[in-house]
């Protein structure tokens, strides 16, 4: 354990002792973000509200057991009354309740409608969670990419790195690829999911919504501010559950505009080549990049997989059997396992570099190769 | 009227007991089976902690130190299956085992065999559950709500996870039509419904969700078999299913659930906060009422548990309004509570202490609960650490601690002898201080935004986490101190009378301490001196 943490547990040891103490609450997160668009104000709001509606009756009706405790104890020489019925209390205390959730349900139901009001927007950004990543499409532009842990927090983050996450900018909460979207905009996000069910949470937004596997849910935000936002995946969705994180940089206009043809162009290079044929070392070196981004989290760095979890790759029926075979496993995954359909997730090259890679590396070495072609006859 | 009376005139052989291990194996009597219930709870709770502090060693700090993320998800399952499947209910059961009979004045449960066979359903159900650690694909690692797709990756412990489930099924609903056979047949003469101890209620009440809600929950794990080994796509996309579906029909079945877990607590806190104001129950019938009101619109609300999926707006209005309409009920009890403490003269041995933590601190889990019961802001809460601390609150200082406060309030009823209240003082404590330190910061957690269900997590959030696994710590080894009192108290314990306490009332009360093996062999006659209210 490094000295950063012998000071943290210090720190957190002492606090307890002196938790009323002002300066100790400056690095200890204690309630929700205000956020920074109009609904997640307007459940901020709700949220403080009826968080001070209980402490209220928490106040009342604690204050009058303690005394009870405090008055009514035996040592005080006390004789117990023993009444035991009052028709007239037990309608008080039904009566009183049901018109503070009245109270309560009213801004609460103006929230909710406030929420679910997501036409006219002017920006419409797919979301599809996969197992352990986002894809982001942008519907109007007709771009999207893959957004996955940052490869420094990815490093610290293996079983007994070594790595001191302290010592990481945004641990956790770094994605290679941000999703980028214009302040000042109405935006319509739609959450779907292509394997198990995930959850797409930026807390500034004010909301998290599920993405469901054959459902497109829909919300939407306003962006007041600029500046970077960070979120998790909130479903439980698997081993890498936790490592999924979102970015998003909300950007004036003309910069907005700026990224979204640039992504336009990289997405055109990126599907580049597929008709032409590729060399061994081309697509080894591709194969590399991509099996590091999709592959890695199940079936590790030396092709090992995790024993009783992920199966290994190397020497595996599938890696160094037929290429038909293989191309079908990585294309249409293995139905009621964690290894999914890759043919809808990555393009034919992705997918001839990859295979190509799988059958060449960790002592597997049956040296043919998959060509991009191969990948769009199946199609 | 008391035990003795009776007792007297038959000589009959209600003594005799079986002996060796076939008195366990074959016994038909509540008292044993009783138990073997609570023995089995133990144990399990045992199990249940250790992966507790397994979660908790590695939230300590971040970065992956000791487990594999699959391996962390497997603990949070197995934590939630074995808490909830295999310690609150077993030990509810347990309790109504030894209690009911003796609380209506029947000499047994009303069906004895089919008593036996639902206890050792438990034993083999959980063994099969465990096992599935040693298994390809290791034990479930989807949350123990089991929710598709997620839930059909799990390897060859799956179909394990669901006999597992089924066979729990079928134990809880034959222990709940066993509690309900009784008490509808076999209470002593003059003893009406309206005369029930409020713990013989709150069991019949719980039966009854069990009755309904258990046979749902086995459905739905069916159809997961189905959909993976026989081609059925009752919750997968790609054929037409819907994975939504599943959790609509689980917490149909988990909602009821919840309150089969926190009513029989509602009752063993009815029975100790009288004894220990000396004082009657405030308002019993509206006890009765407001326990059936809960059950009853406990069938209802059961989409709060998933207002993030999408539903449209006016099935999130109506699971908001119905879920919110649940506090008047919880609000009415825990007001009856205080007014039975109200001008009462009051001590505060271990059950009691117990008892108003339970009422302070289940009332802060209600209040979070309300709070998520508010579909916007839950929109925040949903799957966060606040959503951890609220539970935790229900049950652990909720359920749990009214557990804890009935086995020390009849320990002195089963064994005969007293427990030794400087320790079980230390005990309660110990428990309720670390338990606050454990679960408090984890609300401040959910809203700074720490997703639950994560084996690692950004740096910002490593204080609380910090704060709150020495707090698990600490609450962890405090419950061996619960066995040691447990121990000493059959071992050495002061010899304990009939009564037991000064203030209590019941029909149990009137029998020695221990009561002999088999009692009310002759229905007692109820009066105004015992009936309870």
């Amino acid at each position: 354990m490094s000295a950063g943490y012998m000071k943290k547990i210090r720190g957190a040891v002492i606090s307890l002792f002196v938790l009323a103490a002002q300066p100790a609450w400056a690095e200890y997160g204690l309630n929700m973000p205000e956020g920074v668009t109009p609904l997640s104000r307007n459940i901020y709001d709700l949220h403080m509200l009826i968080f001070y509606i209980c402490c209220v009756i928490a106040a009342v009706v604690f204050g009058i057991m303690f005394w009870s405790i405090f008055r009514h104890r035996k040592s005080r020489g006390v004789t117990a009354a023993q009444f035991h019925h009052n028709t007239t209390v037990e309608i008080i205390w039904t009566a009183i309740p049901m018109l503070i959730l009245i109270l309560m349900a009213v801004p609460a139901t103006k929230s909710l409608i406030l929420i679910e009001s997501t036409g006219d927007s002017d920006l419409t950004i797919k979301i599809t969670g996969h197992q352990w990543r986002w894809h982001y499409q942008y519907i109007e532009e007709d771009f999207g990419f893959f957004s996955s842990l940052a490869p420094e927090s990815n490093e610290a983050r293996q079983l007994k790195s070594g790595i001191d996450p302290g010592g990481i900018e945004n641990y956790l909460l770094e994605v290679d690829n941000p999703v980028v979207v214009p302040v000042n905009t109405k935006i319509r996000f739609m959450t779907t999911a292509s394997d198990v069910i995930h959850s797409w949470w930026v807390p500034a937004l004010g909301w998290k919504r599920d993405s469901i596997p054959g459902f497109i849910n829909e919300s939407w935000a306003i962006i007041e501010e600029e500046g970077t936002y960070r979120g998790q995946c909130a479903e439980l969705c698997g081993r890498d559950h936790a490592f999924m994180p979102i970015v998003l940089k909300a950007v004036s206009e003309d910069e907005y505009y700026d990224w979204a043809g640039d992504m336009m162009v990289a997405v055109m290079d990126a599907e580049a080549g597929a008709d032409r044929e590729w060399a061994m070392d081309e697509l080894m070196e591709r194969g590399e990049q991509v099996y590091s981004t999709f592959c890695v989290a199940c079936h590790q760095v030396n092709g090992m997989g995790i024993p009783g979890a992920f199966k290994p790759l190397v020497g595996s029926p599938v890696t160094t059997g037929p290429l038909d075979g293989h191309i079908d496993t990585v294309m249409n995954g293995v139905a009621g396992t964690a290894m999914a359909p890759f043919g809808m997730q990555l393009n034919d090259v992705d997918i001839a570099s990859v295979i190509t890679y799988e059958r060449n590396s960790w002592g597997n070495d049956l040296g043919d190769l998959a060509q991009p072609s191969m990948i769009a006859e199946r199609r | 009227m008391s035990y003795a009376d009776t007792h007297e005139h038959h000589h009959d052989d209600h003594d005799h007991k079986p002996t060796g291990l076939g008195r366990w194996l074959f016994s038909t009597n509540h008292k044993d089976i009783g138990t073997m219930y609570l023995v089995f709870a133990l144990i399990m709770f045992f199990i249940g902690g250790a992966m507790a502090m397994v979660v908790r060693a590695e939230l300590f700090q971040p970065g992956m130190q000791y487990v594999d993320p699959q391996f962390f998800n497997a603990m949070t399952t197995m934590h939630a299956l074995v808490m909830i499947f295999g310690v609150i209910m077993p030990a509810g059961v347990g309790l109504a085992n030894w209690m009911v009979p003796m609380m209506i004045g029947a000499p047994d449960m009303a069906l004895p065999r089919m008593n036996n066979m639902s206890f050792w359903i438990l034993p083999f159900a959980f063994t099969m559950l465990l096992a599935t650690f040693f298994m390809e694909g290791g034990a479930p690692a989807g949350g123990w709500t089991m929710y598709p797709p997620l839930i059909t990756q799990l390897g060859e412990g799956f179909p394990f996870l669901i006999f597992t489930v089924h066979f729990l099924g079928v134990s809880s609903i034959m222990g709940a039509i066993n509690i309900i056979a009784t008490i509808f047949n076999m209470r002593a003469p003059g003893m009406g419904f309206m005369q029930l101890p409020l713990f013989v209620w709150t069991w019949i009440i719980t039966a009854f969700l069990l009755i309904a809600s258990m046979p749902v929950l086995a459905g739905a794990v069916t159809m997961l078999l189905t959909d993976k080994y026989f081609g059925t796509s009752f919750f997968i996309a790609a054929g037409g299913g819907d994975p939504v579906m599943f959790q609509h029909i689980f917490w149909f079945f988990g909602h009821p659930e919840v309150y089969i877990l926190i009513l029989p607590a509602f009752g063993i806190v009815s029975q100790i906060i009288p004894t220990f104001s000396r004082k009657p129950l405030f308002g019993y019938e509206s006890m009765v009422y407001a326990t059936a009101a809960i059950a009853f619109l406990s069938f209802f609300v059961w989409a709060h548990h998933m207002f993030t999926v999408g539903m449209p707006l006016a099935g999130e209005l109506f699971f908001m309004y119905a879920t919110m309409s649940i506090a008047v009920p919880t609000g009415v009890k825990v007001f009856n509570w205080i007014a039975t403490m109200w001008r009462g003269a009051m001590t505060f041995e271990t059950p009691m202490l117990f008892a108003l933590s339970f009422v302070f601190l289940f009332s802060i889990g209600g209040f979070s609960g309300l709070m998520l019961g508010i579909t916007p802001a839950d929109f925040q809460y949903h799957d966060t650490y606040f959503v951890v601390a609220h539970f935790h609150y229900v049950l652990v200082t909720g359920a749990l601690f009214a557990l804890m406060g009935g086995a020390y309030f009849w320990l002195p009823k089963w064994t005969g002898h007293m427990y030794d209240e400087k320790l079980g003082q230390l005990h309660f404590w110990l428990s309720v201080i670390s338990v606050n330190v454990l679960f408090f910061p984890q609300h401040f957690l959910g809203l700074a935004g720490m997703p639950r269900r994560i084996p690692d997590y950004a740096v910002q959030f490593t204080e609380w986490n910090m704060i709150s696994s020495v707090g698990g710590f600490v609450f962890g080894i405090s419950q061996l101190l619960f066995v040691w009192v447990i121990i000493k108290c059959i071992r050495e314990g002061k010899k304990a009378d009939e009564q037991v306490w000064e203030g209590a009332r019941g029909l149990e009360w009137t029998l020695p301490s221990p009561p002999p093996f088999h009692t009310f062999t002759i229905p007692p006659k109820v009066d105004e001196a015992t009936a309870h209210s």
